[in-house]
């Protein structure tokens, strides 16, 4: 599918609802898992270019935390969860109640990172089955990996099957924050990005054509 | 007239471009992709080219951006360089396995797939490979000094290599 020619702002709408209801979700459960309240802005959806792309989650070279993992199923794509490192560490703390986790030096405590997978788990798997709800598509995620790294070497790896079909991309960015930090910065982002193959099944399944 | 100053010139992701001395060549978040210079001592001059897929007979779409392929991308490479290609060297990064999957579908390994495929097209053109860092699970951001010759390669998690 050639993304300018065929996609209207109509399927972009759609996209959005997916987003929505899916970080939205995903904030519910970050909420209970922190005791904290958390919103979510409104979600972006864009045809991008991967240089765009990596503008979007703070350039290449920003050093994220981020789970990933592949979508299989009815459609395919691939998910990304993205934390600055600071909000990691704070959660991680909140988490494992140990406030001496940090990521300034490597190697980073076990039990800090698996905390850090397990809330990945949790969030992307709650995305994932309200949006497997809400289309009535069976989805088979990938057991999510964690990757402490630059960006732009972390999202060129979801870009793969979908750069040989395409020099652009169709991101659904959703970004949740902490009550009352809106304008302190993100505490985390999701980018869903399915696969060019994809669009067709996942419109047929909300009724657009 | 004011002093000849050096500049850092940026290439994107599936992009390449050609740098003169004294500038250097960068690219940023080097993942599974491959960050490949081809560089001629004496005229002072470095192209970088930033592959994402080893072929492009990978590719399913109608127009080709030749930077994206390891094999169309070699090919722009030596010609935008436009110098024998008897006098070209090549660095290379970059080709990590950035996520560890059980179901590792062919797709997934296209880091170690990526380094494979430039390493022919550097043989089919008799290009010596000078250097290079490839491999393992770290993103790399890399610049190569025309000056020097050198290439410095940044990670994360495993401090700075120089090649």
């Amino acid at each position: 599918m050639s993304f300018d020619q065929e996609i209207t702002l109509y399927h972009l709408d759609v996209l959005k609802e997916v987003g929505n209801i899916g970080a939205g979700h995903a904030a519910t459960a970050l909420s209970t898992l922190l005791g904290k309240t958390i919103d979510m802005k409104v979600p972006l959806v864009k045809i991008v270019s991967f240089d765009d792309m990596m503008e979007m989650a703070g350039g290449s070279e920003n050093i994220v935390v981020s789970i990933f993992l592949r979508i299989e199923g009815e459609i395919s794509g691939s998910m990304f969860f993205i934390l600055p490192l600071p909000q990691a560490e704070s959660f991680i703390r909140t988490m494992t109640q140990d406030e001496s986790f940090s990521f300034d030096t490597p190697p980073y405590s076990e039990i800090g990172l698996s905390a850090m997978q397990e809330m990945g788990n949790i969030l992307s798997g709650t995305y994932l089955s309200s949006l497997s709800d809400f289309t009535q598509l069976n989805l088979y995620p990938t057991v999510p990996a964690l990757s402490v790294d630059m960006v732009g070497a972390i999202i060129s790896y979801g870009l793969v099957e979908l750069s040989q079909v395409s020099d652009q991309a169709i991101v659904i960015d959703t970004a949740l924050f902490g009550e009352g930090h809106e304008g302190e910065g993100v505490t985390g982002q999701f980018f869903l990005l399915p696969d060019p193959d994809s669009f067709h099944v996942l419109f047929k399944s909300l009724g657009v054509e | 007239m004011g002093e000849i100053k050096q500049q850092v010139i940026k290439v994107g992701i599936a992009d390449l471009k050609v740098v003169n001395a004294p500038d250097t060549i960068r690219t940023a978040g080097l993942g599974s992709c491959v960050g490949l210079v081809l560089y001629d001592q004496v005229s002072k001059r470095a192209g970088l080219l930033h592959i994402m897929l080893p072929n492009s007979i990978l590719s399913r779409s109608d127009t080709v951006n030749v930077a994206k392929f390891a094999d169309t991308g070699v090919k722009a490479l030596i010609e935008q360089m436009g110098v024998s290609t008897t006098r070209l060297k090549a660095k290379m990064a970059g080709g990590a396995q950035m996520f560890q999957f059980s179901s590792q579908k062919d797709m997934m390994r296209i880091g170690p797939r990526n380094v494979g495929a430039i390493k022919d097209q550097l043989k089919l053109h008799r290009i010596p490979l000078l250097g290079e860092d490839v491999g393992g699970n770290s993103g790399r951001t890399i610049e190569f000094d025309t000056a020097t010759s050198l290439l410095h390669i940044r990670t994360v998690n495993a401090g700075e290599t120089i090649l």
